[in-house]
Order: structure tokens, then sequence, then C-alpha cells
């Protein structure tokens, strides 16, 4: 059946996918919209209510959002930092080198894919506290550095170059590390683009380890800020608490919407073994 | 020139020394904590004045009589049981529907994946108000139909499917990026070689794409089950697990015992109930998944 010259099928289909597209947005519309608003609009939707920055400029007055944001950064560079080199030099190791145990060793690594650092919080907040590093932001990253995720997509990736681009690096007589350097870590370079994507949106959201190990402003990052400014208990006014909502989650959903395919892309290179 | 014994000497301590400082860490906050979560569930809780002393078994018996362990369990299963069939099922429908050539799509998956890349604490905060009672969305919309107001967190019957929801809508996107992948490795001659037998458009699904996309499926579900497990962000904005443990998960219950009483040992206790339920849907995975996929 057609209507208007276009099936109806395919009406129906987009609709559909429309109408569940809008659903999905909604959640994240009503916060800008009640952030953007007085708080007598928050829950009152006139389309000529006044808009207003109120809720920001009290948000950002009541906590040190400014220093929460800067310590979210250090973090997912720090994160990042360190799990390229991490990562980069073992999955070099399993890719391209025999040695004595490399199968199991790599199965034992595996093992971090299905137990994460978050689940051994307990143990892991004793070994932090031993190494005297309890509310500092190294402490936050260090359980996530080495990071199984990430050696096992360096690894798929090294995998796939070509064994006599290797051979005409080494004939020119180019060191092991060279050969990582000149040819494997540029051949990789959308892996790594990939994984960190992944990785800085892991890091930029993640909440419950941060908030153990952190116990004042010099160290916590923006998510655990805003749970304790959202608490129930603190009895700040609704408008003011989405206004930090959406202060929290702004700089990646800035960024996703103006990267969405590489971020997608990422997200789905990520999944596929 | 090097002997063939000398390259294969260097081999394997390049080998080691690349892997090494990786292996290390994943061991200090991986391999260790697990074999230390086992050693100090057999002890008991040391305070100031008293150390802590071996006692075997003791808190795996307190374990077994502990009604809100039990409590917290089953709200575990249940709401992996709810949250991961149908996240699962709605993240495959989104890929279909963007898989096929409808108008906006980028915008429509744009919004589908949304969700993805923000913060549990941002989402939980947001839809915290959506189950405030009267002001909050649903109320609103319930009150436009002439319902009454309802207490969605406060009531034990209702505050686990609160989350549940929530929950579904967080992660149905994700899951629908590796449905999507696989939907685009699909060959398009299937698909019409499916068309000419004339096939109609739900059995060329339940026939030729459902199946194809079972290792999919099976990845995307181990991740779910996996992540129904370690994801408890949003009870602390939320419920706090209440009202009395309707809506508390395993991970929460450690946390609540460990940083909320203090009792690291029965934490510990917990923890390794925790990681046997996380090893046994590995061994599942390696031994039954992993079989039945063949991977190119």
């Amino acid at each position: 059946m057609r209507l208007w010259g276009v099936e109806i099928g395919k009406i129906i289909e987009t609709a559909g996918a429309w109408l569940l597209g809008a659903l999905w947005l909604l959640p994240v519309v009503f916060a800008l919209w009640s952030s953007f608003h007085p708080a007598e609009y928050s829950t009152r939707f006139e389309l000529f209510a006044p808009l207003t920055t109120e809720n920001f400029v009290r948000a950002w007055s009541y906590a040190p959002f400014p220093r929460y944001l800067f310590n979210t950064f250090i973090l997912v560079t720090l994160i990042l930092a360190a799990q390229f080199v991490l990562c980069t030099l073992a999955a070099y190791g399993f890719a391209r080198f025999d040695f004595f145990g490399k199968d199991f060793v790599f199965a034992l690594v595996l093992l971090q894919l299905m137990i994460m650092p978050e689940v051994l919080l307990v143990e892991n907040y004793r070994t932090i506290g031993e190494l005297g590093l309890l509310d500092t932001i190294p402490a936050i990253g260090l359980p996530y550095m080495a990071s199984a995720f990430g050696i096992f997509l360096l690894r798929q990736s090294f995998k796939t170059i070509p064994k006599e681009l290797i051979e005409a690096a080494q004939v020119e007589g180019v060191s092991a590390l060279g050969i990582l350097w000149k040819v494997y870590i540029p051949l990789s370079k959308s892996t790594y683009i990939a994984y960190g994507l992944v990785s800085v949106s892991y890091h930029w959201n993640n909440f419950l380890w941060p908030l153990v190990v952190t116990s004042s402003v010099n160290s916590r990052p923006l998510t655990v800020g805003l749970a304790i400014f959202g608490a129930p208990e603190s009895g700040v006014d609704w408008s003011i608490i989405t206004a930090a909502t959406v202060m929290t989650m702004a700089p990646l959903l800035v960024a996703f919407i103006l990267f969405q395919r590489q971020f997608v892309q990422s997200f789905m290179h990520s999944g596929i073994k | 020139m090097k002997s063939t014994f000398q390259l294969r000497y260097w081999n394997h301590i390049n080998g080691w020394l690349l892997v090494l400082p990786a292996v290390f860490m994943i061991g200090l906050f991986t391999h260790y904590p697990i074999g230390a979560n086992i050693f100090h569930s057999l002890f008991s809780m040391g305070t100031v004045t008293r150390p802590e002393v071996f006692t075997g078994l003791e808190n795996y018996r307190y374990l077994m009589d502990d009604d809100i362990f039990w409590k917290v369990l089953k709200n575990n299963l249940v709401y992996s049981m709810c949250t991961v069939p149908a996240s699962i099922s709605i993240a495959l429908g989104m890929a279909l529907l963007i898989n096929r050539n409808i108008k906006g799509r980028s915008l429509v998956r744009m919004s589908f994946f949304t969700p993805t890349v923000l913060p549990m604490i941002a989402v939980a905060n947001i839809w915290l108000f959506f189950y405030t009672p009267e002001y909050g969305l649903f109320d609103q919309v319930f009150a436009f139909f002439g319902g009454d107001s309802h207490n969605w967190l406060g009531n034990p019957n209702s505050a686990l499917y609160c989350l549940i929801v929530m929950v579904i809508w967080k992660e149905a996107g994700f899951f629908m990026v590796f449905y999507l992948a696989a939907l685009q490795q699909l060959s398009p001659e299937l698909k019409e070689a499916g068309l000419v037998e004339g096939s109609g458009g739900w059995y060329y699904f339940r026939r030729v794409t459902f199946p194809l996309l079972m290792p999919t499926t099976l990845f995307v579900m181990v991740n779910a089950v996996i992540n129904s497990f370690k994801l408890v962000d949003h009870l602390i904005i939320m419920t706090k697990g209440g009202p009395d443990n309707a809506s508390s998960l395993l991970l929460y219950y450690i946390y609540e015992n460990a940083f909320s009483f203090w009792d690291t040992s029965y934490a510990a206790t917990l923890t390794v109930v925790l990681v046997f339920i996380l090893a046994i849907i590995t061994i599942i995975q390696f031994t039954v998944v992993e079989k039945r996929i063949h991977y190119r």
C-alpha cells in the first residue's frame, strides 16, 4: 500500500523510529529545560517561559565545580596516558614475541575484563591506603591504568599488520622498539582513537571507586562532587542541581554531538572481536 | 650472526619485559585483591582493642543466615533478569530501525546513543526528579489521566522496578551499537536471496537475520549481565538501596558494609560471593558461548 507515493510500511517505520528517538532524548531535553529556566518553571512547560543562566551561576558559586572539573580533566588525561604506554608495550609483547608462559599470562590478563577493579573495592582501598595514596588523583586512576581491554584491542590491531613490513624494517636494522614506534603505532591510529574515546567516556563518568578513595575537594572528580552537591540532605534547589548535572555531562555531550560518527564508530570498533 | 638459540632467548626476555609492567599492575589490582578477599573473609573484624582473629568459615555461616544478603541477591537476580533481556531486545529493535533507510537516521541514532555518554550519576539525578511524588514527570502524566500520586522510589514494591526502567533506557543505545556493527557485516546478497524466495520480513528476520546475529547477542548478553552486577552508582543517588533494602544490589551491599558499617571482613566475604558469580559467568562464556560461535 502506498500513500502520496510512499509505502505505508515505510511511514510507520519512520514514525516509530522518530517517536522512540524523541522518547530517548526526553530526559536530556528535560534537564536542559529545567536548568535554563527559573525554579517555578521546572515542571511547568510553557513555550515562552523566561530563560535564565542564574541556576548555573549559583551552582558554580555553591560548590567548587571549577576544581572538580580540573580534577576530572587531570584524572582522565593521566589514566589515558598511562594506559597508552602500558597497553602498547604489553600488546606488542603479546602480539609479536613468543615467550615462556605467554598464553597463560594472557588468560590471567583477560580476567580483568570480567572482574573489574570496582568490584574489588574493599581490598583495593586497603592497597591504596598502604601505598599512602588515599585521597589523591593517582589513587583513582591506578587500578585502571593497566587495562586488559586496551591490551586486547591493541593486540588485535597489531596482529593485522603484515609481516612483510616488519621484515623490511628489520632488514634496515631498525630495533624492536623502533619497529613498534615507526610501524605498529602509526598503523593502529584508528584503534588508539577508538580506545581513547571509550576510556575517556568511562573515566569521565566513573563514580563508585572515586567516591570511595577521595575525601576532599583536592581530588574529587566531577561525578563525586555532583553526588555530594545533589544529595537530598544538601537542601539545594532542584533547578540548581539540574544545572550542576548539565555542567557535569556537558563536556562529553558536546564532544559527542560534534564527533557523533567517530564516537559511534569507536564504540562499534571496541566491541568487535 | 646471531644463532637461532640466541634469538629465541631474546624473544623470551623481550616479550617478558614488554608485558611485565602491565601484568604487574593487573596482578596488584585484580589478582591480589581476589586472593586477599578470600583471605580476609576467614577472619573476624579487628577493632582498636581487639585484633582480628582467624574464624574459619564463621563469616560464611553468618552470610547464610543473613536475610538481607538473600534479599539483595534476589533483587540482583530480578534486576539482571529484567534489564538484560529488555535492553537487548530494545537494542536489536533500534539497530534494525536504523539499518533501514529512514529519514533523519543519524539524528535518531544520536538520540539512542546519547544516554551512553552520560554519567550514571547525572542520569540518576534527572530520573530522581521524574519519580518525585506529585511534581515529577511520571506523576504529572498520571495526574493528567486522573491518576493518583505515587511514591515511586519510596514504595518497596516499585523502587527496584523504577531503577530497572532507568537502566534499560541508559544501556539499550550502547548495546545497539554492537548490533549495528554486526548488521553492517551481513551480506546484502543474502537479503536479496531471501526476498527472491518470497519470504516475508518477519520470517526472514526469524530464520536468517536473528540466527546470524547470535554471536553478537551472546557477546552483548555477557556484557549486560556483568554490568548488572558491577554498576550501582544510581543506588547511591536514588534509593540508597531502600526502602528496607528493597532496591539494594550486591555490590551496593558490599559498599555499605565496607564504608558505612566499616565491617570489612563481612564485605570481603560478600565480595568473594560476587567474584564467584562473575567467575561462573566467565566460565559459561568460555565454555558454552565461545564454542558455539566461530570467529573468523
